[in-house]
């Protein structure tokens, strides 16, 4: 019988049971005999100086066992550099307990560490820190001014700045037919996943350390860890098989971590710090936006003049930087263009990639531009995307290694019936109820990184792969394992992935939607050498049925490796190892994409998105009654998975458009609504009818897998179809996010 | 930095003495040394060893920590654990009956009804609750009814399909 491949396969996640039954430990639920709890005090001025920090009522206590501070921390890494982690913008980190200076609101600036939690949450209440306030700045509007351009950095190789404007912007879009412009505020958001950060440090004595953190990388807090505590890094293990939701918060290490380990090392026991849900307003933030476009076009409905520019918001510490004005130039061919990018620094902590970082942010003010100038022209919003429709990469010059866009329009059209749409705002109702249609493009980078994978096929005839790699709850331990199953033609289970481990081979940090595609490829590349050993076995066995041929001969499938032309000329696994003498047979590999071949085109994921609306006459409310997301991103491994993936982008566009937002009291400098009940994230209650179609699309130049990652591509379409179909419905451009229905009364 | 907790107490062991509390947990008599300031989410993941039960946010505004008391759901978070001497508690370690998973973890499993799987036991604990509760009939109630346990990670369309799933098998037995 011949094995079915497994990619393609809609399996469900193998640690589902783990989910189901309670049994997927999490960063903060590992237990050490002697185990104390740390909590952190945070600062609750905005900037300045701690003049007084007095912990006698907290230390005398029975059960605190010290209160660490800036006083009497350990002395540790001195230099910004070690503090930089593998996604740190340009600039000098944060360091937790380094000085007495405040630098924003809520920094912590102190960690109990007592024998219970409860005592150690009441301890902190007890330490007294009086400071010496300076004039601070929160509020990116009032702050313009004072935008200028970005630092280069490591970090800007991901993230490339805007691109060279093109021909004569002004006097294209002074002469075009039909205009459309605006300006947008988006405000501060933060990604809070349900899992709230914890970091529990084993102490094992010796310099060692195992450690498990709320990371998107282990080997990315390894480095952070060893580097500023001083310690070799094969001593410091850290360990996140689950994790708890993320989003772009734990790409980089936070506080946490550090005062986990420091508290660790110096009481010599092991210390798990959790932070509380107003803590996880404390570090990073999808940054405050202003951005401003102006589109041209002419009589035809053919774009020839587009400017995007974007003015975000960074620390006083760090240039974040993301990716908010390319996108329009890489979706319409204009023949002007001008695109800039500034950032404001203010007295806050440096904004963090969260989920489509800059994606997000910058399709929503093209993506409803688009829809006005459709107005503008009276051509359908969809038909005036036809008529811009381009195989090329307009702002690169060079052609996109896969796009089906068109079939992502048409399917999703089709599917959700946008010819039933009559163009005149307000002119559809469901009772008192109006009901808007709004559409709305999307686009990502597919992107892949450097990697290492082990496979080892065992004496039990089990195939071990290995990468340090995290599952932050996207499916990758189930897509990896198909992935692996498919290379060696094996049921998936006779595969056994092990992640989330520094200890294992390399892997970068988890995000950005590159996650499949390059551990994948590293996976491909393991088993490629894989294959070829055990070939080679195969082929110098004595007896065996495979002496003398060649590996062009041969197929690796059903457990066994078989001639192409006679599937019963064959030597199994099994047999394999048996002839090594029982030992098992591995290889190990380390994959880099192939930039000279990948420089030549655009790589891009593209969606199409298309959406309902109601809004309650009299009372403004809003709901995303019905919407469709069709999506080309190459080869889905595991549609279930993949699936869940847009649905959950689709969930995040519709909390983007009309729901959540951190409020800022600019007075303070202080975040307002550090909590899940004033911080508003849809409830099931807010989720209606939600259809995903996969269009098909082959690649087979992105990678060796075809995949170009399913992260973020279901969230950057919905806010702008949601913020268009609310046009539809009420008449009105509303363009600052979120949309609340006193904005439309 | 003011607070409204009272200053230290004179004699620590006076003001803080932790208690017997004893909790069925999950079919089992549990006995407990805790404080009466122990809140029951933290006696089962702290001092129970039971961390099946996740806290999100200790306020009583996610979900995360739903166990079911005596049948009912209940959040753990804002219930100490001393006011529950006797009663039984059941965590999503306790769902299962001999190996053997409910309907509604399985269609959990079936439907991805989680990603993360961080909030997936209050949701099962919850959508357990609610089915008991029998108020729920339509799929719009079944949402509305639900909508105390939140999902970041936007599974709720799956989550809602998984609980009809068993909703309806269970009418139809
Ligand atoms: S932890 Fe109890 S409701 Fe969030
Ligand atoms: S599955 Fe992650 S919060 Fe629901």
């Amino acid at each position: 019988m011949t094995l079915i491949p497994s990619i393609g396969q809609p399996v469900s996640r193998l640690e589902g049971y783990q989910k189901v039954t309670g049994a997927a430990k999490y960063a903060g639920e590992y237990k050490a005999p002697g185990m104390l709890y740390g909590y952190v005090v945070n600062s609750t001025v905005t900037k300045g100086k701690i003049t007084r920090f007095d912990t006698a009522k907290a230390m005398s206590l029975p059960g605190v066992v010290e209160v660490f501070s800036h006083l009497n921390r350990p002395s540790v890494g001195k230099f910004s550099l070690q503090y930089a982690d593998m996604d740190a913008p340009p600039g000098s980190p944060f360091r937790p307990l380094q000085d007495d200076e405040i630098i924003y609101n809520g920094q912590p600036i102190g960690l109990v560490v007592a024998e219970t939690f409860e005592l150690a949450r009441y301890a902190a209440t007890l330490v007294e820190v009086e400071y010496a306030t300076e004039f601070f700045q929160t509020d990116i509007r009032p702050n313009v001014n004072s935008a200028r351009s970005p630092k280069i950095g490591m970090a800007t190789m991901l993230k490339p700045p805007p691109p060279k404007p093109k021909g004569d912007f002004q006097k294209a879009y002074d002469a075009s037919f039909a205009k459309s412009e605006g300006e947008f505020y988006h405000s501060t958001e933060h990604h809070n996943p349900l899992e709230l950060f914890a970091t529990t440090t084993i102490y094992e004595g010796d310099g060692k350390l195992t450690i498990y953190d709320k990371t998107q990388g282990t080997v990315n807090s390894q480095l952070y860890v060893a580097n500023i505590f001083g310690l070799k890094y094969k001593n410091v293990r850290v360990i996140a098989p689950y994790v708890g939701g993320a989003f772009g918060s734990a790409l980089r290490p936070q506080y946490q971590l550090f005062m986990s380990v420091m508290a660790a090392l110096e009481l010599k026991r092991s210390v798990v710090v959790t932070l509380d849900r107003s803590q996880m307003f404390t570090f990073g933030h999808r940054p405050q936006t202003i951005q401003t476009t102006q589109f041209g076009a002419d009589a035809d409905g053919k774009v020839n003049a587009l400017h995007h520019a974007a003015i975000g918001e960074t620390s006083r510490f760090e240039d974040y930087t993301e990716v908010v004005v390319n996108w329009a130039h890489m979706i319409y061919p204009a023949e002007n263009t001008l695109m800039q990018y500034k950032l404001v620094e203010l007295d806050v902590f440096s904004p963090l990639d969260m989920r489509a970082p800059g994606g997000a942010t910058g399709m929503h003010p093209i993506e409803t531009t688009m829809d006005d100038l459709a107005y503008k022209l009276k051509i359908d919003p969809l038909h005036l995307r036809l008529i811009n429709y381009s195989e090329n990469d307009a702002s690169l010059n060079r052609p996109y290694s896969s796009k089906e866009l068109m079939q992502c329009y048409l399917q999703g059209a089709e599917k959700f019936g946008w010819d039933k749409r009559d163009p005149e705002p307000r002119s559809m109702r469901h009772g008192n109820k109006l009901v808007g249609y709004g559409m709305a493009t999307g686009i990502w980078e597919a992107n892949s990184l450097p990697a290492r994978a082990e496979m080892i096929l065992t004496k039990e005839g089990k195939l071990q792969v290995n990468s340090a790699v995290t599952d932050i709850g996207t499916g990758t331990l189930t897509v990896m394992t198909q992935v692996a199953a498919d290379e060696l033609g094996l049921p998936m289970e006779d595969v056994i992935f092990s992640y989330g481990d520094s200890k294992k081979p390399f892997a970068p940090i988890q995000g950005g939607s590159f996650t499949v595609s390059t551990i994948g490829s590293a996976i491909k590349a393991a088993a490629g050498s894989l294959r070829k050993k055990l070939f080679k076995k195969a082929a110098s066995m004595k007896n065996g049925m495979l002496k003398g041929l060649e590996l062009e001969d041969v197929v690796f499938k059903n457990g066994r490796i078989e001639l192409k032309t006679d599937p019963l000329t064959f030597v199994t696994y099994q047999d394999i190892i048996a002839e090594n003498n029982n030992e098992p047979i591995k290889a190990l590999k380390f994959s880099v994409p192939n930039v000279l071949k990948l420089k030549k085109y655009s790589r891009a994921t593209h969606s199409a998105a298309f959406v309902e609306v109601e809004v309650d006459e009299e009372l403004g409310v809003i709901n995303v009654t019905r919407a469709v997301t069709a999506v080309a991103a190459g080869k889905i491994i595991n549609p279930k998975t993949a699936r869940s993936q847009i649905l959950g982008g689709m969930v995040w566009g519709i909390s983007k458009a009309i729901r959540e937002e951190t409020i800022t009291d600019h007075r303070l400098g202080k975040y307002m609504n550090q909590n899940l009940g004033e911080y508003h994230i849809p409830v099931h209650a807010d989720i209606h009818e939600l259809d995903v179609i996969f269009v098909e699309e082959n690649d087979d130049i992105v990678n060796a897998l075809g995949t170009k990652g399913v992260g973020e591509i279901g969230l950057v379409a919905m806010p702008p179809a949601i913020a268009n179909a609310i046009f539809h419905a009420t008449g009105k451009r509303i363009n600052h996010l979120p949309i609340h229905l006193n904005d439309l009364l | 930095m003011n607070t409204n907790f009272p200053d230290i107490p004179a004699s620590p062991k006076t003001t803080f003495s932790a208690r017997p509390v004893t909790l069925r947990i999950n079919g089992n008599p549990v006995e407990l040394n805790v404080l009466p300031w122990v809140s029951l989410l933290d006696a089962l993941r702290e001092y129970a060893g039971l961390t099946g039960t996740k806290k999100g946010c200790d306020h009583g505004q996610c979900g995360a920590c739903t166990v079911l008391c005596d049948g009912e759901r209940i959040l753990s978070c804002l219930t100490l654990a001393v006011m529950k001497e006797g009663s039984e508690i059941t965590t999503i370690e306790g769902v299962a009956q001999d190996g053997e998973l409910h309907p509604l973890q399985k269609a959990f499993i079936e439907h991805d009804a989680f990603q993360c799987g961080y909030c997936t036991p209050g949701q099962i604990c919850s959508a357990i609750g609610l089915l008991r509760e029998g108020k729920a009939e339509t799929r719009d109630e079944v949402k509305e009814l639900m909508s105390g346990n939140l999902c970041r990670c936007g599974a709720n369309t799956n989550i809602i399909d998984a609980i009809m799933d068993v909703k309806n098998l269970s009418a139809h037995e």
